[in-house]
């Protein structure tokens, strides 16, 4: 059963082949075998999984259909869930049962899906290799002494597992993206605005986007349609209908226009990786597709200005874990300066505390047009880019990553290495624009991720175009050995 | 050496909503801590600020009303700093593009003149919560309630010379507000509170000296003995060979003195920047026009009218549109009464001295302005003498009649026009004083004067005041010298 | 440019960050390995643009003014590290 995607789920429960307690009850099993290998798991919530389980099997055979009702599925740690422990990773949040739902939560729950707990993450979403949690490092299904990628790492690691069939996560510079290329999956981050961030804990506020991990394009169109839309709570949500996603999956690819940009494929990409993202491009020629290059020049000023934008807006968002109304509390603070500093010292995580460091430095009296303005300056230049090159093509196609999978711990003293292997996906985050990545195949037994970037609010395309490669290759039905 | 003193004032004006700027909870003041504080207010990990229109609207009457350019592309940003009132860590307030760009208020001083002070700008801001620092085994208690109640920081050019200047324009905002319906002005509720930004230089010296800065001087008392105290300490402090240094102060009125507020000695480093969370407020012709229509009749356009429609002199027409209450009630008891000058006096003389008697607002006066101006008709149909009349008017502040006519009637004030029976009553007075009438009638012209003034006197006490003294003066000059 | 120590210093205490004497010469480094990543922006020509604060460029909602919230202390409170009558409790704040 473990083994169903939500699409399949969703067709074994409306024929009764199965119940939603069931499906629930055997994943609950399976997590508390397999999930200790992994680390994928911050909080299990069993209890509450099997009453929404029975819930949603009642509302079924009161005559209510939906095709997430029942449906199982994880939330990454930082969307906040009423009564249950909401960590992000941090031990800061150690204590933190959130007071409310996230907009994401409500609605995914109203749908009827059922929550089988919260999925551990690089700490307030600031890694890309999920070593940064407080609740330790989650592992790569496919090698267990290798990285899922992060910040979404424990989403990754679950769903590839086979632990889940779906979940959320959040992409501020990739953290859907690319822990999804790093573990055979599918992943999605929509159009900026698209999906509500009202209780999705904050990293930086203009670049964070929720979005849904699954094994499929058709999963991630059924997740997604549930969670987007217009929420008068948050100030930068969109107010624009949700596409159909589900509908737009079946449009035939003949007379697509797939943009290459040279810039993806240049130093530093793994050789074996372009070959693989060629493949790609070959099968959707062969489905009607047609090839052209275009040019995004800023790529490699990316970086730098997202590690000016993201630490800088988390400084200020992350001032609130100050040890006064929630979260984790220094022992005998001798003053408020001391509360303060140790409950901050103590709660935060290296990675975190030297993110805060960076953006205040950026935003402090004297450099502010030199680190802030000028990012800001740099991402229009970026968008710009996009803007210009969706002139020609209908979608932009690349690696989602430089490298497969690296080991446990091996950048672990270089902040700035790690940094580099964000250099395809922040792009996408800084123009605001949605991005997919699908599995592309295998290097050295790792899975390697292929991502396709739209125009705002062509999720639709996306996952029509991920979904018809699907349909003719079978890199995402491969399981890791041992799940 | 002669000093001159230059101050500029920020002053905080919660504005009236229903709810806070970014969340819908009440800003109900005086309830119990933290009842009003929702999760936004708490500054919970992944909540998000919603702008309340009301607050932007009431933010642009203030601008139209002095009148100062709008800012059509207004944009909130983050203020950094940690404080515990401060939830988030950061105030959310506006910095290079504010709601209200560059305007002015005209302020009328004791003498009549009027002074214009530049209004360098006014933005929205959220306020903080309160520390409250009775002992809770050495620790301060938090409330939040107060966390997000929408502010309007209105920034002064430092145009101002005095305190009394200074107390001047604080009232005259006060009074602009409160005309506006933007701010209840409660000063003790803190609703309105001042930050005193005060420097001397020597009288001529073009550059500014250093300033220090009052926060907080809640009341008009507190502002003029603030600053005058302040004044005073930074000339005795530079005529002894020191120095100002720029820092923050608080005034302590027990005291009658400013102190350094070491607390926040510790240079800051706000770290402004856009509000991610926010996006940039566009304010539409369709909605200036809306608020520009409407604006109420505002305190210098009301000051114009009263001088020129009654013919008021410029400072009766400034005290009397000092507050929207006051303007109100004399254009009633005008109304009532149709002669704008005496309802202009007994306004400002009778009905003002009453009201500091008694410590009342014109909203709770004892007498109305239906009262006053029926009071004021029956002055000017001879009915009663204005001196009549102040007894009346206080028998009406006591309640012992709905209007002046029982007044009048029932205490029998009705002022006596009868020739005859004055004429009676004169030849009784002048049979009472035979002596004085030889002596004045030997008196040359020159003497005569203040002698008549004591027959008027002897005549008025004889009638208990109720003669009409233009008859009795008339009717006694004839019998004296006819 | 790079940081020095006592730069470090000023930006832990501007972040409320508790620094021990042993972290300030690692954590100095890595700073300055991130800013020298980060300068690499200074080279760009970006004469003439507009800063972009947000992708879509749209504008604020503004949301009516009315009271929706109801009291939610208790709830709100019993995830605190510490209060008493109904208020946060912190050290002394010093006016």
């Amino acid at each position: 059963m473990h083994r169903l995607t939500l699409a399949e789920i969703a067709r074994g429960l409306a024929a009764k082949t199965f119940s939603s307690e069931e499906l629930t009850g055997a994943l609950l099993a399976r997590i508390r075998q397999l999930d200790p290998q992994l680390n994928s798991f911050i909080t299990v919530t069993d209890e509450q999984a099997l009453a929404a389980a029975r819930d949603a099997d009642a509302r079924r055979a009161a005559g209510e259909t939906g095709a997430l009702l029942g449906a199982p599925i994880g939330h990454k740690d930082l969307f906040c869930t009423d009564g249950v422990l909401t960590t992000c990773a941090s031990k800061i949040l150690h204590n933190f049962k959130a007071p409310y739902d996230a907009t994401v939560v409500a609605k995914l729950k109203a749908a009827g899906t059922v929550t089988l707990g919260k999925l551990n993450m690089d700490e307030f979403a600031m890694g890309s290799a999920n070593e940064s949690s407080h609740y330790g490092a989650v592992k790569n299904p496919w090698d267990l002494e290798r990285v899922p990628g992060g910040s979404s790492g424990g989403s990754a690691a679950a769903v590839a597992a086979r632990l889940l069939p779906a979940a959320t996560g959040t992409d501020t510079g990739g953290s859907i993206r690319q822990p999804a290329a790093l573990t055979n999956l599918t992943g999605i981050k929509p159009t900026y605005g698209r999906v509500s961030r009202w209780g999705m804990i904050a990293y930086a506020s203009s670049l964070d986007q929720g979005g849904p991990l699954a094994r499929t394009a058709e999963d991630c169109a059924l997740l997604l349609g549930a969670m987007a839309g217009f929420d008068p709570k948050d100030s930068t949500s969109v107010d624009q209908p949700v596409d159909d996603y589900l509908a737009a999956l079946d449009k035939p690819l003949a007379g697509l226009r797939i943009g290459l940009p040279k810039e993806y494929f240049g130093a530093g990409l793994d050789a074996r990786i372009a070959d693989a993202v060629m493949a790609v491009v070959d099968a959707l020629k062969a489905l009607g597709a047609t090839v052209r290059d275009v040019s995004l020049p800023n790529l490699q000023h990316a970086i730098p200005a997202y590690y000016v934008i993201a630490p800088a807006e988390a400084s200020s968002n992350l001032s609130r874990f100050d040890g006064v109304r929630f979260g984790y509390r220094c022992e005998d603070p001798k003053d408020l300066t001391d509360l303060y500093k140790r409950s901050r010292a103590e709660g935060f995580g290296e990675e975190v505390k030297r993110r805060i460091m960076v953006g205040t430095y950026a935003l402090s009296a004297g450099y502010y047009d030199a680190y802030y303005l000028k990012a800001q300056k740099i991402r229009r230049l970026i968008k710009n880019d996009f803007v210009a090159a969706f002139d020609a093509v209908d979608v932009i196609l690349g690696p989602t990553t430089p490298n497969p999978a690296w080991k446990l711990g091996e950048k672990g003293g270089d902040p700035v290495s790690a940094y580099l292997e964000d250099i395809y996906t922040i792009t996408a985050n800084l123009a605001g624009i949605p991005g997919l990545s699908m599995p592309a195949g295998f290097v050295d037994g790792l899975p390697v991720g292929v991502q396709l970037l739209a125009p705002y609010f062509q999720e639709g395309r996306l996952l029509n175009v991920a979904h018809q490669y699907q349909q003719v290759s079978d890199w995402h039905t491969r399981t890791p050995a041992g799940f | 050496m002669q000093w001159e003193t230059v101050i500029g004032l920020e002053i905080h004006a919660q504005l009236a909503t229903r709810s806070k700027i970014f969340s819908a909870s009440a800003t109900t003041f005086g309830a119990e801590p933290n009842t009003q504080a929702s999760l936004v207010d708490l500054g919970m990990p992944g909540v998000l600020p919603v702008l309340n229109e009301e607050a932007v609207r009431m933010a642009v009457t203030f601008g139209l009303a002095i009148e100062a350019e709008i800012g059509r592309r207004n944009v909130f940003a983050r203020k950094n700093y940690f404080y515990p009132d401060l939830p988030k860590g950061y105030q959310t307030s506006q910095m290079d593009h504010p709601v209200v760009g560059k305007g002015f208020l005209d302020i009328t001083l004791d003498d009549g003149t009027v002074k214009r002070i530049g209004i360098t700008r006014a933005h929205l801001e959220e306020d903080a919560g309160k520390s409250l620092h009775e002992d809770f085994q050495g620790m301060s208690g938090i409330d939040l309630n107060r966390a997000g109640t929408p502010l309007l920081e209105i920034v002064s050019e430092p145009d101002i010379r005095s305190a009394k200047e200074a107390v001047a324009y604080v009232k005259a905002i006060h009074a602009l507000v409160r005309y506006l319906g933007i701010c209840d002005g409660n000063m003790a509720e803190g609703s309105l509170r001042c930050d005193c930004n005060v420097s001397v230089r020597p009288k001529g010296q073009e550059a500014f000296g250093t300033r220090a800065e009052i926060k907080n001087v809640n009341s008009f008392r507190f502002i003029e003995k603030a600053i005058n105290h302040e004044v005073q300490r930074q000339i005795e402090l530079i005529e002894d060979g020191g120095k100002v240094v720029q820092e923050t102060r608080l005034y302590d009125p027990n005291k009658d003195e400013t102190r350094s507020m070491r607390s926040k000695e510790e240079a800051n480093d706000y770290r402004y920047f856009p509000c991610p969370d926010l996006l940039p407020v566009v304010i539409e012709d369709a909605f200036l026009d809306t608020v520009r229509a409407s604006l109420p009749e505002l305190p210098t356009e009301k000051r114009e009218r009263f001088q020129s429609q009654f013919g008021l002199s410029a400072y009766d027409a400034s005290v009397l549109s000092a507050s929207r209450e006051m303007a109100d009630y004399f254009e009633q008891v005008q109304q009532a009464c149709g002669d704008a000058k005496l309802a202009a006096n007994w306004v400002m003389v009778e009905l003002s001295s009453l009201l500091n008697r008694e410590g009342l607002e014109i909203e709770q006066s004892p007498v109305s302005a239906g009262q006053l101006g029926g009071m004021i008709l029956r002055i000017k149909d001879d009915t009663i003498s204005g001196k009549i009349a102040k007894m009346v008017f206080e028998a009406l502040a006591a309640g012992e009649g709905a209007s002046a006519d029982e007044i009048i009637e029932k205490k029998g004030l009705k002022q006596v026009t009868d020739a005859g029976a004055i004429e009676a009553m004169l030849d009784e007075v002048l049979a009472a004083n035979a002596e004085q009438v030889d002596q004045y009638r030997a008196a040359d012209e020159a003497k005569r004067g203040k002698m008549f003034g004591f027959f008027v006197g002897q005549a008025m006490k004889a009638s208990k005041g109720k003669a009409n003294p233009g008859q009795v003066n008339q009717l006694l000059k004839k019998k004296l010298e006819g | 440019m790079a940081l020095e120590r006592s730069d470090v210093e000023k930006i832990a205490h501007l972040a409320r960050l508790g620094l021990n004497e042993a972290e300030i010469p690692r954590t100095t480094d890595t700073l300055n390995s991130i800013l020298g990543l980060v300068d690499a922006m200074q080279a760009v020509d970006t004469d003439g643009i507009e800063p972009l604060a947000h992708p879509l460029e749209a504008t604020q909602r503004l949301r009516p003014d009315a009271v929706t919230e109801a009291n939610h202390r208790d709830d709100y409170q019993a995830i605190a590290p510490a209060v008493e009558n109904g208020l946060y409790l912190v050290p002394k704040v010093i006016e």
